[in-house]
């Protein structure tokens, strides 16, 4: 296509794509469309101009594949990709992610019952917060071995301290009006704990199950680049990526960015239903 | 799409906000203890828990490393007790788990026994990450500024981008750093400007949320106070949006920039960085050198604790009042 065409044929898009997104924006909020589509369609739109541009100012796949060699690279190598999702989502952030929150939460609850432990832990969990735990992937490689297993402790440490953390502020959450009524009703220990503390706790936990979903994703990618068996979708990003085969890297980023919004938004979906009491969710609903 | 939306709810549900653990944390601290504690009662449990802690390391540092001393030395002497085998497992040259003197003194080792620019230095190494660090926490911090503006002035750019942002955060940004550091290598830039990217992309995020959330903070009743003055849209934003967003700036700036160190110092591994907290990470993992690893670990930590503890001064020095 010759320049002054080009140029022409752009701002006609732009101008169209500017046009059709103001305009779904203007839809009402509480109408699907307006909710979802407008956001939908800004996104097609950047599909469209990413492949328009990457073609039509011919750059190289090094810097920037079209979504076209992308979706055709996810195609073409769906199996490889798949074995990786397994690797790494089904063992690795799974995994690490239930034994982590587990843990973090089981240790909330038996630290709340006594103050002393309460104050001494909460300053240092705290501080693990501005520690960059990634770190320790290369030592659970050691410990643990290439497999999965090292992963998982690797999601394990980094999804404890904000599962603990939120767990203890969750069970502080109930006020004493309301344990009063407990002690009235003749609960006991266990009792308030599982009718009432829990319950009000649960925003917390769900928060932190959320930050950790991301967390889980971001230490078993990571992990791998430390060592890994030939699977696993850090282990595909550095390896094709040094060979710079970028239609497949960004094929498996696009799999773990499903992955990650996949499992960020079943948390939602639960923590929705779970929790339906909240007025954050009262509201929206 | 749903992801968004839950992660929209999320990002804004009123009992943590965007950093579930911080104000979370402060406000389980000051419930309990209602009469104000001594210094004792603050530093007490702490140093209780600590001691613990260095207890238990020993503890597992000594069963760790039992089976290697046992056959590599101990074996091949007879009658050996219990107290050869502790002194044997806290003096291993490659322990699996080092004891916490022996970090200890690699790491003062390093940091005293060699000059600043000798590759040797853990400082040096930490001065490298920390200028990444810090180079990719000003751009980030400016492009989430710049973002939120954006975001807070035009209904159509939040409809369309605010959810993409967000769904930005579910996305293992990590995973792009190699990426990042190869294009931009093929682009001839090396050094500090592609790890400073990394940084960026995961700094820009809280410090967006956060703006867009405080820079709407004010009420109805602020901005018409400002409107019967005949205030400019302008004047509007620097007199009463942006001192009042100042409250939930700082808090994500300090995770702002915890990300941004973790951006930095994964940013240094897929290159084989010669300089840098991550590339001494993954020599020691090269070549077995445990005791080098948690060094380098512990420098980070240490470097983590400085730079959000820098942000918290500014904080506190910016807001008159103290924190929120």
């Amino acid at each position: 296509m010759s320049g002054p065409l080009l140029a022409v044929t752009l701002v006609a898009m732009l101008a169209v794509a500017v046009f059709s997104v103001r305009a779904l924006a203007a839809v009402d909020e509480r109408h699907l469309v307006g909710r979802i589509g407008t956001p939908l369609l800004f996104g097609v739109w950047v599909l469209v101009f990413w492949q328009v541009l990457t073609q039509a100012f011919d750059v190289p796949q090094v810097l920037l594949p079209a979504p076209s060699l992308i979706g055709r690279a996810l195609v073409a190598s769906a199996g490889v990709l798949l074995s990786d999702f397994n690797q790494t989502v089904l063992h690795s952030v799974l995994i690490g992610l239930v034994a982590g929150c587990a843990l973090g939460f089981a240790v909330g609850v038996l630290i709340d019952r006594s103050p002393f432990l309460q104050r001494g832990f909460l300053p240092i969990a705290a501080l693990a917060s501005t520690v960059p735990l990634i770190g320790i992937a290369p030592i659970m490689v050691m410990w643990f071995g290439f497999d999965w297993h090292s992963k998982a402790a690797v999601v394990v440490v980094m999804t404890f301290f904000p599962m603990l953390v939120n767990t203890l502020a969750g069970l502080a959450e109930s006020g004493h009006m309301e344990r009063d009524l407990m002690r009235s009703y003749g609960a006991g220990y266990w009792r308030t704990l599982l009718s009432l503390r829990i319950p009000v706790a649960l925003p917390f936990v769900f928060n932190a199950l959320k930050v950790n979903s991301t967390l889980a994703m971001i230490g078993a990618i990571v992990a791998e680049f430390f060592g890994s068996p030939t699977s696993g979708l850090g282990f595909r990003i550095s390896t094709e990526a040094a060979r710079l085969n970028m239609g497949l890297v960004w094929a498996a980023i696009l799999v773990a960015a499903l992955a990650g919004s996949l499992l960020y938004g079943l948390l939602g979906w639960v923590e929705r239903r779970a929790t339906f009491w909240h007025p954050s969710i009262r509201t929206s609903g | 799409m749903a992801s968004t939306e839950a992660a929209a709810r999320g990002a804004e549900a009123p009992p943590t906000g965007d950093n579930p653990a911080r104000p979370a944390a402060h406000r389980a601290r000051s419930a309990p203890a209602a009469p104000k504690p001594t210094l004792w009662q603050h530093i007490g449990p702490i140093a209780a828990v600590l001691a613990i802690l260095l207890v238990v390391w020993y503890a597992t540092a000594v069963a760790l490393n039992a089976s290697q001393v046992i056959e590599r030395t101990l074996s091949s002497q007879p009658g050996w007790g219990f107290a050869d085998l502790v002194r044997l497992t806290l003096t291993m040259d490659r322990p699996v788990l080092p004891a916490p003197h022996q970090i200890a003194l690699d790491l003062f080792d390093s940091v005293f026994g060699w000059p600043l620019d000798s590759p040797r230095n853990l400082l040096f190494h930490a001065a490298v990450t920390s200028s990444a660090t810090l180079l990719g926490f000003a751009m980030g911090t400016a492009l989430g500024a710049l973002l939120a503006v954006a975001i807070v002035h035009s209904r159509t750019l939040e409809r369309s981008l605010f959810p993409w942002v967000i769904a930005s955060q579910t996305v293992p940004v990590l995973a792009i750093a190699p990426i990042v550091i190869v294009i931009l290598g093929s682009l001839g830039l090396t050094g500090v400007f592609p790890k400073a990217i990394i940084s960026m992309y995961l700094c820009f995020f809280p410090v967006a949320v956060a703006l867009v959330k405080g820079l709407r903070s004010p009420g109805v009743l602020e901005l018409e106070l400002l409107h019967t003055y005949a205030a400019s849209r302008a004047h509007t934003f620097w007199k009463l949006r942006v001192p009042a967003s100042l409250p939930f700036l700082f808090p994500s700036l300090r995770v702002g920039i915890a990300a941004g160190l973790v951006g930095a110092i994964v940013g240094e591994l897929p290159t084989g960085a010669q300089a840098g907290l991550g590339a001494r990470l993954l020599t020691g993992s090269y070549y077995g050198n445990t005791v080098q690893i948690w060094s380098a670990l512990v420098m980070s930590a240490l470097l983590g604790l400085a730079l959000t503890s820098a942000v918290a001064l500014a904080e506190r020095l910016l807001t008159p009042g103290g924190r929120r």
